[in-house]
């Protein structure tokens, strides 16, 4: 089994310096799209790859790079931007990769770039991620050192600089267009939506925002051609996806597999089951803004398409479980928790809606609940779905709300009556 | 009033941007980074270098969650009371660095050694409960730890 | 501009419409109400508040539809959407359920309660019961000076104070604060809000948080209050008021929308500069000077009209002097009273002359002078000498916004509409349209300049010349070969000549004349390559420009026939003449004139010297037309009734007619019968007499109340008095009544005089008023423009070239530094305006201050043609060295000639 994005990661070492990963194959793709290839020829490539975006939308990168203007005449200069924020809680893949090949990344900005006819690119990263920044930035100056960055890069004629933006904090910024408002310097903001940043993005530039395991495919896909890529997964939907388990399992962890790997399959084979003691109830696939999965949905093959049909999304692949011995409402509290403090304030149903859920969620944990509560709960995830809301904050923080209220009603229903929680 | 020091290193992050402002929040990080917080003087010393007003450097200062705009202690202990560190018990952690240290979240040791705070999601859940402490990182966290750990900043 | 329209279908019903609009606005425009908050018409949309939503369907076999936000949605042929769909009726409601989650029940109490955009909400949704059984959230308010009042608790969150603050008015020390549900409205820290239109937060926030200041300090229910269409009379502008009274004191001024004028904003000074009405100062009694050096006693009505009689007897040669701050027919009553031969302007003969030169020039050059709402469409700007943002705020603010004007034609080429606020402003990032500032010192507008020029008057006033002589070969005054700003000079000509609608701004506060003929030059030579070049140019006072249109001599001719000649009888209509010559001028004319009739509505200088102190309505207690600065003629009605002596100038005036001429039969019994014969003297105003509805104007046999429906307590307000109901005050003049009785219809533009439409009580009514949503009142904007250029060239160049005025040892150029607080002088005399006008200061370069040995807030001697001022020191390196800059006109401050040369002192 390939695993193309992670072959080089050993837990516990430091991340392959230049030269290694040179030695391993890497840096190829660049060379290889400087020498060979327009910027017209990697988009093709990518789009024929079909490879969808893995900063949780799962967009085709191709598709979004080919809504850059590349005429002459089109504005100047053009962003990259690495979206290295992941701040979704039960979310650790982006930081994997980071720590684990720092360079894997940069091959992948030079060629997406070039792609693209970007002379910046900056990685906007997470604050908390202290050793990626360390390691990128040592990766970074060998890539400089080695004529990797900077002007002309290889005598290509092409030029590219890559600065990192360490964020100051807060969970928007991982949304692409509040992001672009923050490397701005502003408040983190999301922007309306047309026109996209491939139209005017960062300092109103065509900008393309792509997550860091997309990114980190690029150089692959040049190297490997697209048909490989449609090779690996067990789907069709093209690659391998870094997948995680987190919560009361054996072994909890990340991993390399192909996409489509069913549900089943990471939870016994990969995390090693449930823990001793636990039984399964539920989990959220891809991070705190998705949909529950259930039992009935162990059979479900984690790609796009198919989550998406058990009613849930991939999402960022990292699945958070759900044990018989946590409480489901403190667990979606937590997360609402979460979703409110993180709102931005911009738009009414997000701002005013999540405070309001997760008081309610809190006073129904805490034995104070009222049945009406339900109905509220229930009104708020439609209230806050997609498209009601500016940008999909609020709707990611329904997703959890409306399965568990659907799958755990009697949990709901039990604390209210009780007034206390079962599991205190 | 900017310590020299501390202009040559927003010089550095302007050098990045097409404008000065854009620089505002690696500005107010690294004053943070030098003062361990950002005081209303700092916004102002802020705003002034970087030709912006007060406000705008405010309503940037206060968005942001990393940003201190109020005092904090020495070091900052930071408890991820993500979902997946909840699962795992960051709860009873809490409330042991809580008794010990004689604080909540939020709050400052009389000492000004400590200022507690919670932080989402630290991007270690598959080795959870995790915190932080300054720029340090921890996690498979266990009471036992804890003590060790707390003992090594001063 | 012709577009074709397109078809669209709302809830079933096909309507045709402008394409390039947004949803929300075209219904809006419709009639069909689509509650919202965030969205605004003067700042665009931005899809925050969510409340605007619709329910749009793909096609017509489409009935699931989904919901869009009705403010980012752009109207296209064959849009099927659905305002009364149940599944967005329920939405919008629950928007408002949001909202209210944490908003105070303050209502009965709350300052923006009756006028409030968010009670008009609820009751539009229908949000009624609350859900929400938690804690508030709480905030802690703030000071922000004088005229605004905060309660952060009502907030509810729509963006729009910040929006207009900054983005729309420049401001900076506004902004939102912190996030989620915890976002706050503010400053930084406790100060007062600088900007020069911070009082239009009141209107724009549509809760109250940013509430009258100076309302709260006497105030009213929203619905007890009467309300009467004005003309505000601080500066040239002329912009469109609403005056609220309540038991004869004035309340408020608020925005009146004028599509043409200021549309939905005012400035500070205008808003707030309305208390002189009620201050303590008033003459409110006929005061009579028994004997010269006696003081002045009031009079009862005999003793009165005896004096008057003596004074104003056939025999007595009569100088009248008219007066820029008061209305036309005063003016014209006086120099009906006294003889053309006889009435002089009240300004002096410089002020006269530069007045003149500007009005002929708009008539004779075929250029134009835009109003408020051409000058936002201006795609390159030349401010000439003028520092608009103290002189004629309302400019500075239409500046700001033609600014905008080439980012938005880029947005519009990459499909951003421009009522698209977020991404507009994203895409354009700081690019503007070209602006260029030349000044002598730094300007309100510094921040949207593509180039500042920073000189003395004689280098701003050559450059213009320059410029002239770059944009027209012809020019026939021969500049220097070696010019040292040529390239700039060259830059702004090529700029000018390459836009589409070019405008030079200028104006005569600067007092320079050289400054004004560059001015016009430089518009002359635009206009041959582009006839659609504008022009404007800054008057000083609210009637300037209508004086200008009158017959009449300067004081300075005045002070030289005192010379000549004793004077009999000198009428002196609203008018301090210390503020229009030097105090020995004044002095000296006064002690040449026997007797001295006053008219005037505050005390001043001039006034204490009346032998006959009369007390002249103001503008809130008389009715009148005032022309601004693009000789726009608009007319103010009566919103107090006269109490105590207290009447009309024209009034007064013809009972002194009356009085002195027997014979003479006016019949001036109304408003109009004044109008009318006004009309007959001077033909130019013809337009007056129809441009309005008359006195006799009713709708359906009925006058037009001046309250809501909703006002209350008619039967209380006396009944300290009697129980019974007052009669209500007859007011002949106008088509008005003092009542709540009347036509639920609304009058035509020109007679609105409150803010209601069905189902909305808030400023945000006025959209059924409006023909479209920033567009022109329905049936026109009010105003009757009196300067019609045809089109052709009949003026030649000003040839006067400004030469360098040398300097001698201790010698500083002195130039005028305007305040919009303070240098206007009814505005000047209210409490709370007092607050913020400065102590008068001299601006001096740092390194002029060095050489007199002085920091800032060290005091300095100006001796300046035999005047001596004590002045407080400022820095402003902005100016060049030698040259000071003076608080003109600051009270306290004596009357200089500017500008001029003087010295300074240090004490
Ligand atoms: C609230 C919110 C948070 C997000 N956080 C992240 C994030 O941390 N990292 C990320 O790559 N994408 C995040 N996204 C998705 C981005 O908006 C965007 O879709 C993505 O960066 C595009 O990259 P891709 O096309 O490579 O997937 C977030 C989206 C939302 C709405
Ligand atoms: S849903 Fe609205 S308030 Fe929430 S984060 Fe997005 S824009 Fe901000
Ligand atoms: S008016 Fe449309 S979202 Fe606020």
């Amino acid at each position: 089994m390939e695993r193309p994005l992670t072959r080089h990661i050993v837990t516990g070492s430091p991340p392959l310096n230049l030269k290694d990963y040179r030695k391993s194959g890497g840096y190829e793709g660049t060379i290889r799209v400087l020498k060979e290839m327009s910027p017209a020829d990697v988009t093709s490539l990518v789009k024929a790859s079909n490879l969808l975006g893995r900063g949780g939308a799962g967009f085709p990168t191709g598709v979004k790079w080919s809504l850059v203007p590349m005429d002459a005449g089109s504005p100047k200069p053009k962003y990259l931007v690495c979206n290295a924020d992941e701040m979704e809680p039960g979310t650790f893949k982006d930081r994997y990769l980071l720590e684990g090949n720092p360079h894997q990344l940069i091959d992948g900005m030079i060629i997406s770039a070039y792609a693209i006819q970007a002379e910046k690119a900056y990685i906007f990263l997470r604050w908390a991620y202290k050793k990626a920044e360390a390691g990128l930035r040592k990766a970074l100056e060998e890539a400089y050192a080695s004529g990797f960055l900077g002007k002309n890069i290889l005598g290509s004629g092409f030029t590219l600089d890559i600065s990192i933006h360490v964020s100051a904090g807060r969970y928007i910024c991982g949304e692409e267009t509040a992001l672009l408002n923050s490397l701005e310097g502003k408040r983190a903001i999301p922007r309306s939506k047309p026109p996209f940043p491939a139209i005017s993005g960062l300092f109103g530039k065509p900008t393309v925002v792509n997550n860091v395991e997309t990114l980190c495919w690029i150089s692959h896909l040049v190297v490997n051609g697209a048909e490989w890529f449609k090779g690996l997964s067990l789907t069709g939907t093209g690659g391998t996806k870094l997948y995680g388990v987190s919560g009361k399992v054996k072994n909890p962890g990340i991993w390399e597999l192909p996409l489509g790997t069913t549900v089943h399959e990471l939870i016994e084979e990969h995390a090693g089951g449930m823990s001793d003691g636990y039984r399964f109830r539920g989990a959220l696939p891809g991070g705190a803004s998705t949909d529950f999965l259930v039992e009935e949905h162990l059979d479900v093959k984690m790609d796009f398409s198919t989550v998406a049909a058990a009613g849930s999304r991939l999402g960022t692949g990292t699945m958070i479980i759900l044990d018989d011995k946590t409480c489901p409402v403190a667990f979606l509290h937590n997360i609402e928790k979460f979703f409110a403090l993180e709102s931005c304030g911009w738009c009414t149903p997000c701002r005013e809606g999540l405070p309001w859920v997760e008081k309610i969620l809190d006073s129904i944990e805490r034995g104070t609940g009222k049945m009406e509560y339900l109905d509220v709960l229930k009104f708020q995830t439609r209230y806050m779905g997609p498209g009601n809301t500016f940008c999909a904050h609020a709707p990611g923080a329904a997703e959890p709300l409306q399965s568990g209220l659907k799958y755990f009603k009697d949990d709901f229903v039990k604390h209210i009556h009780d007034k206390k929680c079962p599991w205190r | 009033m900017l310590t020299e020091e501390e202009i040559n290193e927003i010089e550095v992050e302007i050098r990045q941007y097409p404008y000065p402002k854009v620089a505002c929040i690696d500005a107010l990080k690294i004053v943070q980074q030098h003062r361990g917080w950002v005081s209303d003087d700092s916004v102002k010393d802020i705003a002034r270098y970087l030709e912006m007003s007060n406000e705008e450097v405010d309503g940037v200062a206060t968005f942001y969650s990393r940003i201190y705009r109020k005092p904090v202690g020495r070091n900052v202990i930071l408890i991820c009371d993500g979902i997946s560190c909840m699962i795992m018990g960051y709860e009873s952690l809490y409330e042991y660095i809580s008794q010990k240290l004689g604080v909540r979240f939020g709050e400052t040791t009389s000492d000004g050694l400590f200022t507690l705070l919670p932080i989402s999601c630290l991007g270690d859940c598959d080795h959870a409960p995790a915190m932080m402490i300054n720029n340090d990182h921890f996690n498979q966290l266990t009471i036992e730890k804890i003590d060790n750990l707390l003992g090594n900043y001063k | 501009m012709e577009v074709s329209m397109i078809k669209i279908l709302i809830d079933g019903k096909q309507y045709e419409v402008k394409p390039e609009k947004n949803l929300l606005e075209t219904c809006l425009a419709l009639g069909l109400n689509i509650p919202h908050f965030c969205y605004h018409p003067a700042l665009g949309s931005v899809g925050a508040c969510r409340l605007c939503a619709v329910k749009k369907f793909r096609d017509a076999d489409d009935n699931k539809g989904r919901l869009v936000m009705s403010c980012l949605e752009p109207v296209k042929e064959g849009l099927i959407v659905s305002i009364e769909d149940d599944e967005a009726k329920e939405f919008r409601t629950a928007i408002i359920e949001g909202l209210m989650t944490n908003h105070p029940h303050d209502c009965p109490v709350c300052d923006e309660g009756g006028e409030c955009h968010l009670q008009d909400m609820t009751v539009m949704t229908g949000h009624n019961y609350r859900r929400f059984d938690f804690k508030k959230r709480t905030y802690t308010n703030q000071y922000l000076g004088p005229f605004i009042n905060h309660e952060m608790n009502r907030c509810i969150q729509c963006y729009r104070c910040v929006r207009f603050y900054r983005d729309y008015a420049g401001g900076k020390d506004l902004n939102v604060f912190a996030s989620h549900n915890h976002v706050y409205f503010g400053r930084h820290e406790d100060g007062v809000l600088e900007s020069e239109f911070s009082g239009n937060l009141i209107e724009v926030c549509p809760t109250g948080v940013f509430t009258d200041k100076t309302l709260k300090k006497h105030f009213t229910r929203k619905w007890d209050l009467s309300n009467t269409p004005s003309i505000c009379v601080h500066c040239t502008v002329g912009c469109n008021i609403l005056v609220s009274e309540r038991y004869d004191s004035l309340r408020r001024i608020m925005n009146r929308y004028n599509g043409a004028v200021n549309g939905y904003f005012i400035c500070d000074r205008g808003r707030f500069g309305y208390e002189f009405v009620n201050d303590d100062r008033r003459i409110r009694n006929a005061k009579i000077r028994p004997q010269k050096e006696e003081n002045q006693v009031e009079a009862d009505n005999e003793i009165l009209t005896s004096r008057l009689k003596t004074s104003l007897a056939k025999s007595q040669k009569i100088i009248g002097i008219g007066s820029p701050r008061a209305s036309l027919e005063s003016n014209f009553a006086l120099s009906v009273l006294v003889g053309n031969e006889n009435f002089y302007h009240g300004i002096s003969k410089k002020e006269q002359l530069l007045t003149h030169t500007v009005l002929d020039f708009l008539q004779k050059s075929g250029v134009q002078t835009p109003s408020l709402k051409q000058i936002e469409k201006a795609d390159a700007v030349l401010i000439l000498g003028e520092d608009l943002t103290n002189t004629a705020p309302m400019i500075a603010l239409a500046v700001r916004q033609a600014s905008r004007n080439i980012p938005n034609q880029e947005a519009l080429k990459k499909g951003i509409p421009i009522w698209d606020d977020g991404p507009s402003r994203e895409l354009a990032q700081d690019t503007k349209s070209p602006v260029f500032i030349v000044t002598p010192f730094k300007d309100g507008l510094d921040d949207l300049s593509e180039g500042t020029f920073r000189a003395s008057y004689d280098d701003i006033a050559y450059l213009g010349f320059v410029i002239t002589a770059s944009l027209d070969n012809k020019f026939p005054v021969s500049i220097t070969t070696d010019y040292e700003h040529q390239k700039f000079a060259d830059k702004v000509a090529s700029v000018l000549i390459n836009a589409k609608n070019p405008l030079i701004i200028s104006g005569i506060t600067n007092g320079d004349e050289a400054i004004v003929y560059a001015a016009l030059n430089i518009a002359r030579a635009l206009f041959e390559s582009n006839p659609k070049c504008m022009l404007s140019m800054v008057l000083p006072e609210c009637n300037s420009m209508g004086l200008a249109f009158i017959p009449g001599k300067s004081l300075d001719d005045l002070v030289a026939l005192s010379a000549v000649e004793e004077i009999n009888t000198l009428v002196i209509l609203e008018n301090d003449l210390y503020r229009r010559a030097t105090a020995d001028m004044v002095d000296f004319l006064l002690e040449r004139s026997k007797q001295i009739i006053v008219l005037d509505h505050l005390t001043n200088r001039t006034s204490v010297h009346a032998d006959l102190l009369l007390p002249a309505a103001t503008f809130a207690e008389s009715e009148g037309t005032l022309v601004n600065n693009e000789g726009r003629a608009q007319r103010y009605y009566k919103a107090i009734v006269n109490s105590n002596h207290v009447r009309e100038s024209w009034r007064w005036i013809d009972e002194f007619i009356k009085i002195n001429d027997q014979d003479k039969i006016l019949s001036w019994n109304r408003f109009d019968d004044i109008v009318s014969s006004m009309v007959n003297e001077w033909p130019v105003f013809s337009k007056l007499k129809t441009y309005m509805p008359d006195s006799d104007f009713r709708m359906l046999n009925e006058k037009i109340p001046r309250q809501t429906m909703r006002h209350s307590g008619r039967t209380a307000i006396h009944a300290n008095i009697a129980v019974n109901e007052a009669k209500i005050p007859n007011d002949s003049d106008s088509p008005f009544t003092f009542s709540m009785e009347g036509q639920p219809e609304r009058p035509p533009s020109s007679l609105v005089s409150f803010y209601w439409s069905p189902g909305w009580n808030s400023v945000q009514s006025m959209y059924n008023d409006l023909d479209e949503p920033n567009g022109s009142l329905k049936g026109g904007d009010p105003g009757i423009r009196l300067i019609a250029p045809d089109g052709t060239v009949d003026i030649p160049y000003f040839k006067m070239i400004p030469t360098a005025k040398k300097l001698q040892k201790d010698e500083w150029m002195i130039v005028p530094v305007y305040q919009i607080f303070g240098s206007e002088e009814l505005s000047s005399a209210g409490h709370t305006l007092t607050q913020r006008i400065r102590v008068p200061f001299v601006y001096l370069n740092r390194k002029d201050a060095d050489s007199l040995g002085a920091v800032e807030g060290d005091r300095i001697r100006l001796v300046i043609s035999k005047t001596n001022i004590v002045l407080i020191v400022r820095i402003e390196n902005s100016l060049e060295q030698g040259i000071a800059g003076v608080s003109i006109n600051l009270p306290g401050m004596p009357f200089i000639e500017l500008p001029g040369i003087g010295n300074i002192y240090k004490l």
